[in-house]
């Protein structure tokens, strides 16, 4: 038993040196897709970002018709610059509803007003308590929510110009 | 000329490492005292050496040498002169340098100073010190050369990142390093005792002052990279858990468990194997440390040098030097004969406690560091932030808080439950009082933690001044005091923590020039915003008047622009008063000529600095005490013979 003990710490380091080891190798992919990824969304009731938009419930989210959820801020720089994609996106007929990260609405307003208003609803999630209830890692993202209020899909990142066309594939195939 | 000196200063230094270890374990093995005889001068020729190359790389920053590529990478011939002289250590190279420069100069300091150890104990410590000195000369000259020139020299740096251009630069990463690489002393005291089989109470009572002096620097450290990060940052949080900050604290954990072990070992001759475990592991917790963040391995704010092959170069040294410690102790402690044993009321089983609930702090943090790692190893990613660090670590937290007031007030050897329990007696009855007027003033509107906090820091901050009752205060021990004014610090900090969360109030408003805000008793007036220019940045100043009944004061929030690199900061506004910190942060303009801004009112967050300085300062307190008691025991002794 004690010689066990004294061995211990030996062998806890070498199994440390080990996982380093593989981290340090490894090839660098820093993304984290969320679990939640074909599962129902998880239920929340957020209060209205925006002053000329209504407040955001998951309930509103599941209509029969496959809709986009995209997670932004306005105090995020790619988030202004994914706006173009977004109007595109709605241009092509994509229901967009959207969730505003530990923002205020006075800010909200202004970024609306600055780079355009895609969103049908947007709810303000304050503390990014539903943000990590999404699995969601970072603004902006985007989710493709099928009929049934379930993720069919998880973009992360800013959405390019040549993302356009799967997202609206994707949105298609979640009917 | 400069930098060629410094890099020959640098493998002279490396040359002599080699040469002290060669002699150390040479002349122990063939018990030859002239090969012996000539360690200590090879220690302190080296401190002098690692002292010149880091005197020359300051020199070519303060010089703006833009013919060395650190300088041209890392400096600009703009910006002010301190941040030349801090920048030094401000990246990669520079602060690997300072990282050996201090470990030569702890190594000279203990081939001079160092007198209580025996003798060939201390040979085989200097020759540990070379081993790891040995070791860090390597990755700096083989991978990280600070003094390599670039041709052509270009105009120009490319200057620091503006995050960095900050007073707290010149403070915190000299004083977290000095922390940090102190402890090796630590480690090679640990080499030395298992090497010559010389675990007892006299290698204790050698050990403790270097462990003392290190923690107190550590602490110093620390404290001032969460007062940084918390004006600077410009979030108003003072801790992240971000990997970078783990990798400070952890180390301070595991010093704070040596630092009471060997108190134990001092003083009773017991826990000798712990002891020396944990001196092994307080430094392995810096270099883990180092290594995360040199490596790049885990995502963090912090990771200025994000590089594979100066990875593998400090795992192989982590490896090395980590792993043949633990085999050494496998190997050797087997015949360290047991320490004297103790009753199970006593202080010695309350520090017993203390050392278990760091120990599993640190292991809860460790874990939680390393846990995105793990899970990355089989295929998923995860990352974890503060609310495991808060949920796991702080319940811990707070029932060590508990323990450290009723440590004090055990007696040595053998005590009554009952006694004791008479001894904490006030403690309770204030800790009572505290949570029947907290549940009626502020019920439901503080969570559980910040509640069991501010109860749990009035009580241990009464209770940490109790050592002291009925105690003539002028024949009391300097070290006495020491141990109260650091729990005490211990409480203070606390109470600041709990304080913070429990009752900061936070606004956000967008305001015009002329605009009126209340918020938490304060009334803020906008009155311009303004463009100015510093040395080498310009900003927009909001120019405000925050009055809370009396006279106003003017508050200067900015927003600044750094050219090179292109960078923008924002320097908070702290009004500080003996009740709390008033926190603004100017952000962007909005449509309409109004301008974003962030106010905090934080009551009694400075006492979470304050503390951290009481915990030092008593730290520093015990050094003394402990250092001057054993000149006064030396010199009656001699008086005595005389």
């Amino acid at each position: 038993m004690r010689r066990l003990l004294i061995w211990l710490p030996l062998a806890l380091f070498l199994g440390f040196i080990g996982l380093f080891a593989s981290g340090l190798f490894k090839p660098d992919d820093r993304v984290i897709h969320s679990r939640l990824v074909g599962q129902p969304l998880p239920v929340f009731s957020l209060p209205a970002a925006a002053s000329d938009r209504p407040a955001l419930s998951s309930g509103q989210l599941a209509t029969g018709k496959p809709r986009l959820l995209n997670i932004f801020a306005s105090w995020c720089v790619p988030c202004a610059a994914e706006a173009p994609q977004l109007e595109a996106l709605q241009k092509a007929g994509a229901q967009i509803d959207a969730i505003a990260i530990r923002d205020a609405r006075p800010d909200v307003d202004a970024f609306l007003k600055r780079y355009g208003n895609p969103y049908a609803r947007i709810g303000l999630d304050a503390r990014s308590a539903v943000q990590m209830a999404l699995g969601s890692s970072g603004v902006p993202e985007t989710f493709v929510i099928d009929g049934k209020g379930r993720i069919a899909h998880q973009h992360i990142g800013d959405i390019r110009a040549d993302d356009v066309p799967m997202i609206l594939e994707k949105l298609r195939a979640a009917q | 000329m400069i930098a060629e000196t410094g890099l020959a200063a640098l493998w002279l230094a490396a040359s002599l490492a080699l040469l002290q270890l060669v002699l150390a374990f040479a002349g122990l093995k063939g018990g030859k005292p002239d090969l012996l005889a000539a360690v200590r001068p090879a220690a302190v020729a080296q401190g002098v050496l690692t002292a010149i190359a880091f005197a020359a790389l300051i020199t070519l920053f303060m010089r703006s040498d833009m013919s060395v590529l650190l300088v041209v990478t890392n400096s600009h011939s703009m910006k002010p002169w301190l941040y030349k002289f801090a920048g030094t250590w401000g990246n990669h190279e520079g602060s690997m340098l300072l990282w050996v420069t201090v470990m030569g100069v702890a190594g000279a300091a203990v081939a001079l100073f160092e007198r209580a150890l025996q003798r060939n104990a201390h040979m085989a410590t200097l020759g540990g010190q070379a081993a790891i000195s040995l070791g860090f000369y390597a990755f700096l000259l083989f991978s990280s050369n600070p003094f390599a020139r670039i041709d052509p020299a270009p105009a120009d740096g490319q200057g620091l990142n503006p995050l960095l251009q900050d007073p707290g630069l010149a403070f915190h990463p000299p004083t977290l390093y000095l922390g940090y690489v102190g402890l090796s002393v630590a480690f090679s005291f640990a080499i030395g005792a298992l090497l010559t089989r010389q675990v007892d109470a006299a290698f204790a009572r050698a050990m403790r002052p270097w462990v003392l002096a290190a923690w107190v620097l550590l602490t110093l450290g620390i404290t001032a990279g969460s007062y940084w990060a918390y004006y600077e940052l410009g979030w108003g949080g003072w801790w992240f858990w971000d990997p970078v900050e783990n990798a400070s604290l952890m180390p301070w954990l595991a010093a704070t468990a040596l630092l009471h072990s060997v108190t134990v070992l001092a003083t009773r001759d017991a826990l000798r194997a712990w002891t020396v475990m944990l001196a092994v592991v307080a430094f392995s917790m810096s270099m883990v440390g180092t290594f995360l963040v040199r490596s790049g391995i885990l995502t963090s704010v912090h990771a200025f040098a994000v590089d594979p092959t100066r990875g593998s170069f400090i795992l192989g040294l982590l490896a090395l030097y980590i792993g043949g410690a633990l085999a050494l102790f496998g190997w050797r402690i087997g015949s360290v004969r047991e320490g004297a044993p103790f009753e199970l009321v006593s202080r010695e089983t309350m520090l017993v406690v203390n050392n278990l609930l760091l120990t599993v702090i640190l292991g809860l943090v460790l874990i939680g560091t390393l846990y995105p790692l793990m899970t990355e190893a089989f295929g998923h990613k995860v990352s974890v932030g503060a609310p495991y660090f808060d949920r796991i670590a702080g319940p811990i937290a707070l029932a060590l808080m508990v323990a450290m007031a009723a440590g004090p007030l055990t007696r040595w050897r053998k005590d009554q439950a009952r006694a004791v329990g008479k001894r904490l007696l006030i403690p309770l009855c204030i800790a009572l009082l505290v949570s029947i007027s907290l549940s009626l003033f502020a019920w439901g509107r503080i969570g559980i933690l910040p509640f069991l906090g501010l109860v749990i820091a009035v009580a241990v901050g009464v209770g940490s001044l109790a050592p002291l009752w009925k105690r003539k205060l002028l024949r009391t021990p300097l070290f006495t005091y020491g141990m109260v004014v650091a729990h005490l610090g211990c409480a203070v900090s606390l109470a600041g923590m709990a304080c913070d969360s429990a009752f900061t109030v936070e606004k956000l408003v967008a305001a015009r020039p002329g605009d009126m805000i209340q918020t938490a008793g304060w009334s803020l007036r906008l009155r311009q915003i303004i463009p100015i220019a510093g040395d080498n940045w310009t900003a927009l100043q909001a120019d405000m008047d925050a009055s809370r009944g009396g006279s106003s004061v003017l508050i200067r929030p900015q927003s600044r622009f750094f050219a090179s690199p292109p960078t923008s900061t924002s320097e908070a506004a702290l009004l500080t008063r003996w009740d709390g910190q008033l926190y603004v942060v100017l952000g962007e303009e909005v449509e309409g000529g109004r301008w974003q801004l962030r106010i905090w009112w934080k009551p009694f967050v400075t006492l979470i600095w304050l503390g951290g300085i009481m915990i030092a300062l008593g730290g520093a307190l015990a050094l003394v005490g402990r250092e001057r008691r054993g000149w006064l025991l030396k010199w009656r002794a001699r008086e005595a013979r005389l």
